[in-house]
């Protein structure tokens, strides 16, 4: 435990400024930090890169002062620190842009950037001045007067490190800061990066794009299951290698083997159009048929009408056009019925929609099956029979859970998500739509997903797959549909597009 | 601690911590008005007379019947503060049907009973209605219906009553007596002591409540709605249907709540007939935690105080009164504690889920340091 793996690599001969120690924290049932050793140079990019569920937020938040450790030291530019708060670590030099903007859509650029640091430079002519200053020496391109709600991802993206950078920040996190720009956003946010470390700020980049940090970061120090594996040097490692290093195993991959597609068409949707409140059309004339034994991926940069177009296929709002399952027309069922007929739904948001938190989990398999065997007979909840089948659904599916009377708030995320899988396979379904299926969840997780998508495709359902994760698109599906501002605008046969076609298409620059 | 011990001990915990706190905090409030702490606890816990234990069912009763309204609300997340008017007008149209006795005996009162259940359903579906089509805040609207509801049963009874002879007392026509239902004879005297046969009824309303909300489809659709109105629609649960349906039973339930008065001892709706009754049942929701079980001991709590709190005034000078202090404060720190021990106890789930894993956990670790 107490060789740091940090000496492995010491490429840059630069001071360290951020020192991190036996960091460890815990969390009951969750993933925690556990002895994080990381040492992060002045005037460098560090990459923290891991699995989703590997402890990088938990970490971020120590170092960000959002949550204390357990144990462990931190150490900012040589001083020994404790960081009980965000405040704490603005004073102590360290800034923060969160994945999700905090910014207010109805004030201008300097409004957001001086809200709540009106004492550093007032709110005036001394503040845009500062503004200006900061964002010329970076490069950062940003208009003070400009209202917020106007600019796009990466401008605001640019705001939200200005906001850090004129609160005196010399340590920058970012966290999955790519997670949300187009390819061509990254690159420039990359260029503003390489500013920042060229005036000796230091910065840290989370990610568990790989690609994208080998051509950025310094360093790269790996985690995994809350612990500090290796860091390494972008130049001494490959992407695969350093992809094994993240998962501790062999890579799993999404590819399927030999179409199944047949020519019968279970799900079809034709000129399915949903007008938003403010009368803008939020889908389009939006028609694919699903056939038996094809999975159908969506890519499309998130709200674009992804989540529209699973909620009207699934009833819960009012589209105009028409949808088939297995040539019922399902335009007056409600989705109770929808489900019946033969829909099996993974949410996008599975705290939101899938689950019910506070409920045992053999409540959770009944929730979206409450009219039919084994979940209920007749007007009546069988209890028994949905415990019995929560059981079945616990051992098949590999939800780690002591029992099927524990509450779903208890499980980490991607044992509720293989409970939500296993729920919506369970009343042989024929359809199944499946959005994000692998979002947050543990790398075991996400392949044992992957293998539950591949059995529903072999045994015959027609998957509808919405996924964020390009890899994870190409490798499953049969078909590619590109979606952009609600409109289907490309068809791509994944056996030979590259995520950097997809990438161009999503965002419209191709066409 | 076998986990469903745990489970009893949590539970029970809250409650008592929060009357721990309430008798703490009532103490305060007497003994900063400079009155006798000692002497008021000592009659509020003396043990009760075979009369008061009667008055105590009684009240009991009713106060159960208005926490089960409520809490048919609750367990959805409707918040039916309209109890009280729905009761009231509820109770006000069955001694009129049952008055007018156009049913031979108990038909009759069958039939008064159905009316109240129906009148308090439409009145709390009217809420309900609103909500679900207009998304006017269930709150809000039955609170006005409430004054609504007081000022419909004022004029109706003008126009609807029978006034006494020599008295200003106004009333419906009284029941006959083959409609009644009758008294439950609990001691044999001196003196005799009768509780209301309505106790039966109020008991079998509990377990229809466990039965419908925990057994049925309808029940566990209505639980998850008010748990996650998002995963309830994504469920395929029509979410207005629900709550127009809820609001109807939380209602038809409320309709109840005035007739074990009025069946039992008034036999007629008057000017004076008992209000206030709604509001009590809220805070006994609370304090039940929406339970069938835990419902009847909040009514025989708030009985038992509310009885032993009469002869105060003359036995030592404190206005009884200081019982709804006490009550208002059972409530608050119920809902702080049942928060407080909740909490706890989805840590210690997630600490035994938690240790379940660490095991495997440990193993793959030492595999990764390897």
């Amino acid at each position: 435990m107490s060789a740091p793996t940090v000496e492995e690599a010491t490429s840059t001969g630069a001071p360290v400024t951020v020192r991190l120690r036996g960091i460890g924290k815990r969390f009951p049932g969750v993933i925690a930090n556990d002895d994080i050793n990381i040492d992060v140079r002045r005037g460098t990019i560090h990459a923290i890169v891991g699995e989703n569920g590997a402890g990088k937020s938990t970490l971020m938040k120590i170092l960000y002062g959002v949550q204390p450790p357990d144990s462990g030291t931190i150490e900012i530019e040589g001083t020994q620190v404790s960081l009980k708060s965000p405040a704490d670590a603005i004073a102590a030099g360290v800034g923060m842009v969160f994945q999700h903007f905090m910014l207010a859509d109805n004030l201008t650029v300097l409004e957001n950037v001086v809200l709540g640091a009106e004492k550093l430079h007032g709110i005036g002519g001394a503040a845009r001045a500062e503004i200006m200053r900061i964002s010329d020496s970076y490069g950062l391109d940003v208009e003070p007067d400009r209202m917020v709600e106007e600019l796009g991802v990466g401008a605001r993206q640019r705001v939200e490190i200005l906001k850090v950078l004129y609160r005196g920040a010399r340590i920058v996190i970012l966290d999955e800061p790519t997670a949300v720009l187009v390819p061509h956003e990254v690159d420039e946010l990359f260029d503003n990066l390489r500013e920042l470390k060229k005036e000796g700020l230091s910065v840290i980049f989370i990610s568990h794009k790989l690609d994208e940090v080998l051509s950025v970061a310094d360093e790269i120090t790996v985690i995994r299951r809350g612990t500090t594996v290796k860091t390494v040097s972008p130049r001494d490692v490959t992407a695969r290698q350093l992809a094994e290093l993240m998962v501790g195993s062999e890579l799993p991959s999404p590819s399927t083997e030999t179409s199944t597609v047949t020519d019968v068409v279970l799900l079809s949707v034709k000129n399915l159009t949903l007008a938003g409140v403010d009368g803008r059309e939020l889908l389009k004339d939006i028609s694919f048929d699903i056939h038996k034994g094809e999975v159908l991926g969506i890519a499309g940069v998130e709200g674009n009408g992804q989540e529209e177009l699973v909620e009207s296929i699934m009833g819960m709002r009012h589209s105009s056009g028409e949808i088939r399952l297995d040539g019922r027309d399902l335009a007056h069922e409600s989705t109770g019925e929808r489900r019946e007929a033969g829909i099996g739904y993974i949410p996008a948001d599975r705290q939101r929609h899938g689950l019910l938190l506070d409920a045992p989990l053999w409540e959770n398999r009944v929730l979206g099956h409450q009219g039919r065997p084994p979940s209920a007979r007749g007007p009546l909840i069988d209890k028994r029979a949905a415990r019995a089948d929560t059981e079945r659904i616990i051992a098949a599916y590999d939800v780690r859970t002591p029992g099927p009377d524990v509450l779903a708030r208890a499980l980490s995320g991607g044992n509720q998500q293989k409970l939500i899988v296993g729920r919506e396979m369970s009343s042989e379904p024929i359809v199944l739509i499946a959005s994000h299926p692998t979002r947050g969840v543990d790398v075991g997780a996400q392949a044992a997903i992957w293998g539950h998508i591949k059995d529903a495709r072999r045994n015959g359902l027609a998957v509808l797959l919405i996924s964020a994760d390009l890899d994870e698109l190409i490798g499953l599906s049969d078909r590619i549909e590109v979606i952009l501002r609600g409109r289907m605008v490309g068809t791509f046969d994944p056996g030979d597009v590259t995520p950097e076609q997809l990438g161009s298409a999503m965002t419209g620059a191709s066409l | 601690m076998t986990p469903r011990v745990t489970k009893l001990v949590l539970g029970l915990s809250a409650p008592i911590l929060a009357l721990l706190m309430a008798f703490l905090i009532t103490s305060a409030v007497l003994a900063a008005a400079g009155d006798p702490v000692g002497e008021v606890w000592g009659q509020l816990l003396s043990v009760p007379e075979t009369r008061n234990v009667g008055n105590i069912i009684d009240n009991a009763t009713v106060l159960y019947l208005s926490g089960l309204a409520a809490a048919v609300g609750f367990r959805m997340n409707l918040f039916n503060i309209g109890v009280d008017g729905q009761y009231r007008i509820a109770a006000f149209v069955a001694a009129v049907v049952a008055g007018e006795a156009w049913l031979p005996g108990y038909l009759n009162t069958v039939l008064a009973v159905l009316c109240a259940m129906a009148v308090g359903a439409v009145w709390a579906g009217i809420a309900g209605v609103l909500r679900a089509t207009r998304g006017v805040s269930e709150v809000i609207s039955t609170i006005m219906l409430n004054a609504i509801a007081t000022a419909l049963v004022a004029y109706l009874l003008r126009e609807a009553a029978v006034r006494e002879a020599g008295s200003n007392v106004i009333a419906t026509k009284t029941i006959p007596e083959d409609s009644r239902i009758p008294n439950i004879t609990i001691s044999d005297g001196p003196p005799v002591v009768d509780i209301y046969g309505f106790v039966v009824l109020a008991v079998l309303a509990g377990f229809l409540f466990w039965f419908v909300l925990n057994k049925t489809r309808f029940g566990f659709d209505l639980r998850a709605t008010g748990r996650s109105t998002t995963a309830a629609v994504a469920s395929g649960i029509s979410v207005n249907k629900m709550t127009v349906a809820a609001m109807m039973l939380s209602g038809a339930v409320a309709g109840l709540v005035g007739l074990p008065i009025l069946l039992g001892s008034s036999f007629s709706y008057g000017s004076t007939f008992q209000s206030g009754l709604g509001f009590a049942g809220i805070a006994i929701a609370l304090l039940g935690r929406n339970n069938a079980v835990g419902i009847a001991v909040g009514a025989l709590l708030f009985a038992y105080l509310n009885e032993q709190s009469n002869p105060l005034q003359i036995l030592v000078g404190v206005s009884p009164d200081i019982v709804a202090i006490t009550q208002g404060t059972i409530v608050l720190t119920v809902v702080i504690s049942y928060e407080v021990v909740r909490r706890y106890g989805v840590r210690m789930e997630q600490q035994a889920v938690a240790r379940a894993l660490e095991q495997e956990r440990d193993d793959e670790r030492a595999e990764v340091k390897a």
